[in-house]
């Protein structure tokens, strides 16, 4: 019998853990009942029950081992090697974190445990919420949401709920062209209704579009600041000035809150209410897309109404499950938010402490600065202008509109061939008001050699486009598969195994 | 790199970038860093002051359990390959990710029977309320009905939701341990967009789904209400699946498969439905495709629901959801395997009526209902509820749940809901049944007949 070896190793492209196996074959030793047997009828009556057993995987554990130790391999990680998505802040995730937050009495601590048999739990959770109040600046802090996402939307809850409290109706709320999806997303769900404001030539909020739009009908401006493009709206203090003086709230999206930890806070800038990403400033690991966590620091008068529950101290000194709360928007989820991303980001919070976070910041600013400039130098800035300002905070947007023009290769082109040099690509086609958009986040965590590697490989591209540009057209060539067909996956969608 | 950036200072990159009077000039009024070791200690010493189920006997469930979580899914999600990388925007270098998000797709859609699954979304309560937004965006109806035997947490997230999104959302009663048939055909109406009961139930109960979608069915006036369950994953090996109930969206808590109690979070919720709802489906969902080369292969597919697309027209805010958590379920999936699952759920299913026997049969202990059971069963005690746990954590068990101090609902009065897992020996079942009846001799109203020891 002659085998043929694979094209390159571990191709065997999209076996899944269905074909493989054999009927009969586990990995699962089922613990006997030890209990008397009962006819089965009586524990549970054939109409409820199921007659065909679901087509779960028949195999062994080696073989289950294998098979995901062999997907994992065809991912490309954070611990391997440089992944600089904009607005993902991919720094590195400690282990420590890992390790504390499998310690018994976190990991397998019930939800429902009494409050006197989980004061640890309870002691952390608010110790986090205090040092996220202290780093947003805004007093009170609710660590129930599970992700940004349902932090945006508590958010705008939040506005929807203050406001009804004072007996107004406003229905509009007002997101920048260049604001995450998530912004116009939650305010649909929130049943609120989508203004959407201008970007200035300095890559900010439009004033005088703001002021023809701000009016009574609207509820809250949703902001990140720095915005999506890297640039601090230097005009902050006077956009809350006009924000409030129509009664309107304003919401800081922290996503982008690792360019600003202890050098400013939302609180002082004028923001209400702020979301954080666990998984980005503080380290969660982003798991693949999650699991995320997504808390919110309010200020004085949004705070009756935060979700419930919050995490209370009693004169005591004891920590307490808070869910008396009249004024609340109610519960987002079921128990008390994803405590095992708090275990890592308050160990994140207690290692780096008040002068390590702000390094971190600063780190991150001066790395986005650095590579920002090495991607600006003679060769690549006529190809890959910065698209807004001159200087960064932490990620830039450049636009590969001249690359396109000049060299017939797309963002998307040089992203693939990122890919044969090893490197994730940055977030590309956003925000969208850049054309062919590259939006890079280096973070604190990557070493100057890191870098330079990178500014090194996008100008070899370049150069290599300059003669050929089929090359990175064609790119990757060096990937477990190459581009992928995604019209015909949404043409005719195959989202599971035919059994 | 300063001179590289053409600035003399890193001050002068943030003097030039943030106006001055919003610079903040003191440090953040938090305790200095320290080494690794003596944080790892502060949070053991942390660890130490919560009792987990490793110090304790526990038959608390609820909603989230303590099942044994195998050596190979600790494993196999901590590779630094699943652990590290985000969202797989750049399919070439992410199908693994994308791989395993396909097969959790067909795991779950084998579990509950319905044809198409996302890829996860946060966790089990919000994904009542994301099935609930599903069917507004489906039919445009206006009211949401919902049996009051959920989970009172999925019960309260749903109305949260529903505020925002507009929709009235009205409870119908639990009878004898389960929803009221009738009052839950009354409730429905023509402007019904969704009819959303639990199995099995708070209550622990297993309703008779099929008549409850039927009835569903018939009482919604043209096309009926979207019909969802909210699932226990882990009981689908024994019990019929929605989708051969004639449930249209299946959603449910993930966590008792492979994933572990972490006070709560994070774990993941799981959400499949018939085709039809496919492009309405909230979150991440994996497609197969092919290559240039030909190859099989996978990505993120029908983006165009999704807010990064869509924005304010996306059929969900999600963003990042649970990839983690959901690998951990389908390894665990696999670890169990076709016949793993149902032998589990039989196990459980044997367990549970034994410890139900045995506990209901102690004097000032009674079944709360008599309906079918799984893994869970309320009790309801003629003693102080409250009294009688404590009594039980000092002997070392946790009884289970205080059901009316949760719920704070009539309904509850009493009760205690015991929870069940494989890892809930015989003999602690019998210890359990020792010092519970132990401790309701001593907590009764003096003067209570015992009626179950002259009979």
């Amino acid at each position: 019998m002659s085998v043929a070896p694979p094209e390159r190793p571990g191709s065997e492209s999209g076996r899944t853990i269905f074909q493989k196996g054999a009927p009969g074959r586990r990995a699962f030793v089922c613990p006997a009942a030890e209990v008397p047997e009962v006819d089965p009828r009586e524990l549970l009556p054939d109409r409820l029950r199921r007659t065909d057993p679901p087509a779960l995987p028949e195999v062994s554990e080696p073989e289950l081992v294998r098979h995901y130790v062999g997907l994992s391999k065809r991912n490309y990680d954070l611990d391997s090697g440089f992944y600089p998505l904009g607005s993902c802040t991919m720094k590195h995730n400690p282990r420590l974190h890992e390790r504390a937050a499998a310690l018994p009495g976190h990991a397998r601590l019930h939800p429902l445990q009494d409050a006197e048999h989980a004061q640890g739990a309870l002691e952390l959770m608010w110790r986090l919420q205090g040092a996220l109040a202290e780093i947003s600046g805004l007093p009170h802090v609710s660590l129930q949401p599970c992700a940004g996402s349902q932090g945006e939307l508590a958010g705008v809850l939040l506005t929807r709920a203050y406001h009804d409290d004072r007996g107004e109706q406003r229905h509009k709320v007002l997101t920048p062209d260049t604001a995450h999806g998530t912004n116009p997303a939650t305010v649909t769900m929130a049943g609120l209704e989508v203004v959407k404001l201008e970007t200035n030539e300095a890559g900010g909020v439009d004033l005088e579009d703001l002021r023809r739009k701000a009016d009574r009908d609207i509820a809250c401006l949703m902001l990140t600041n720095p915005n999506t493009l890297g640039i601090f709206d230097q005009n902050i203090a006077e956009i809350a000035e006009i924000v409030h003086g129509v009664g309107a709230t304003l919401y800081y999206d922290g996503a982008n809150l690792n360019a600003i930890m202890g050098l400013t806070r939302p609180g002082d800038m004028g923001f209400d209410i702020v979301h954080f990403n666990l998984h980005k400033s503080f380290t969660q690991p982003h798991g693949g897309g999650g699991p995320g966590s997504g808390p919110i620091a309010v200020s004085e008068r949004i705070s009756p109404f935060l979700p419930v529950p919050v995490v209370s101290r009693a004169a005591d000194g004891s920590f307490a499950l808070d869910s008396d709360r009249p004024k609340s928007i109610g519960r987002l989820r079921a128990f008390h938010g994803n405590y095992g991303t708090f275990v890592r980001a308050y160990a994140y919070i207690c290692s780096l402490g008040a002068d390590g976070l702000r390094d971190a910041s600063e780190t991150a600013v001066l790395n986005a600065n650095y590579l920002l400039a090495r991607m600006q130098e003679h060769g690549l800035a006529e190809y890959l202008p910065l698209a807004f300002g001159e200087l960064c905070m932490h990620e830039f947007v450049l636009s590969g509109g001249p690359m396109k023009r000049r060299l017939q290769i797309k963002t998307l082109d040089l992203a693939k061939r990122l890919l044969d040099f090893g490197f994730h690509p940055p977030t590309v086609y956003f925000p969208l008001l850049v054309e062919e958009a590259l939006m890079v986040e280096p973070t604190e965590t990557e070493t100057k050699e890191t870098l330079d590697a990178f500014a090194a490989a996008v100008a070899t591209i370049v150069a290599e486009a300059r003669e050929d540009p089929e090359v990175a057209a064609g790119a990757p060539y060096t990937t477990p598969v190459r581009r992928l067909d995604e019209a015909s996956a949404a043409k005719r969608p195959v989202v599971r195994e035919a059994l | 790199m300063l001179a590289a950036i053409g600035v003399g200072s890193l001050e002068e990159l943030f003097e030039r970038q943030i106006p001055s009077e919003l610079r903040l000039r003191e440090a953040l009024d938090l305790p200095p860093g320290k080494p690794e070791q003596e944080v790892f200690e502060h949070l053991r010493a942390l660890a130490g002051r919560n009792r987990s189920a490793e110090e304790q006997v526990s038959f608390l469930g609820a909603g989230m359990y303590d099942h044994y979580v195998p050596a190979v899914v600790d494993m196999l999600t901590e590779r630094s390959e699943f652990l590290t990388p985000y969202t797989p925007y750049q399919p070439e270098v992410a199908q693994g990710g994308l791989q395993v998000m396909f097969e959790y797709q067909t795991a779950i859609s084998e579990l509950t029977a319905l044809p198409v699954s996302n890829a996860s979304v946060y966790e089990g309560a919000s994904a009542v309320a994301a099935a609930a937004y599903m069917a507004k965006l489906h039919n445009g109806r206006s009211a949401i009905v919902v049996s009051e035997a959920l989970h009172p947490h999925s019960i309260e997230t749903l109305r949260t939701y529903a505020r925002g999104y507009g929709m009235e959302v009205r409870e119908v009663p639990t009878r004898e341990g389960v929803t009221d048939a009738q009052a839950w055909s009354r409730a429905i109406d023509a402007d019904t967009s969704a009819a959303i009961f639990a199995q099995p139930n708070f209550l622990g109960a297993v309703e008779d789904a099929a008549a409850l979608s039927e009835a569903a069915g018939s009482a919604g006036g043209k096309d009926g209400p979207v019909v969802v369950a909210q699932v226990d994953p882990i009981t689908l090996g024994v019990l019929a699946p929605p989708g051969a109930c004639g449930v249209d969206v299946a959603v449910g808590e993930g966590q008792p498969l492979g994933n572990r109690l972490d006070f709560g979070g994070p774990s993941f919720g799981l959400l499949a439905a018939r085709e039809e709802y496919l492009r309405r489906m909230p979150g991440r969902i994996a497609g197969a495709t092919t290559d240039l080369d030909g190859r099989r292969g996978f990505v993120l597919t029908l983006q165009t629901r999704e807010q990064h697309i869509r924005r304010e027209r996306a059929t969900s805010n999600i963003c990042t959801a649970q990839a983690l958590n959901a690998l951990a379920g389908v390894v665990y999936l696999g670890w169990l395997g076709r016949r793993g699952i149902v032998e589990l759920g039989e196990l459980l299913l044997a367990r549970t009526h034994y410890a139900r026997e045995l506990l209901a049969a102690i004097d000032g202990v009674e079944k709360l209902h008599e309906q079918p059971v799984v893994r869970e069963f309320a009790l309801r005690l003629d003693a102080d509820v409250d009294a009688v746990r404590r009594r039980c954590l000092h002997a070392g068990i946790n009884p289970g749940l205080d059901m009316h101090a949760f719920s704070g609902r009539e309904r509850d009065r009493g009760g205690l809901l015991v929870a069940l897992t494989e890892r809930r020996t015989r003999a602690e079942i019998d210890r359990f049944a020792e010092v519970l009846a132990a401790a309701i001799e001593a907590e009764r109203p003096a003067g209570a007949p015992a009626e179950k020891a002259l009979a």
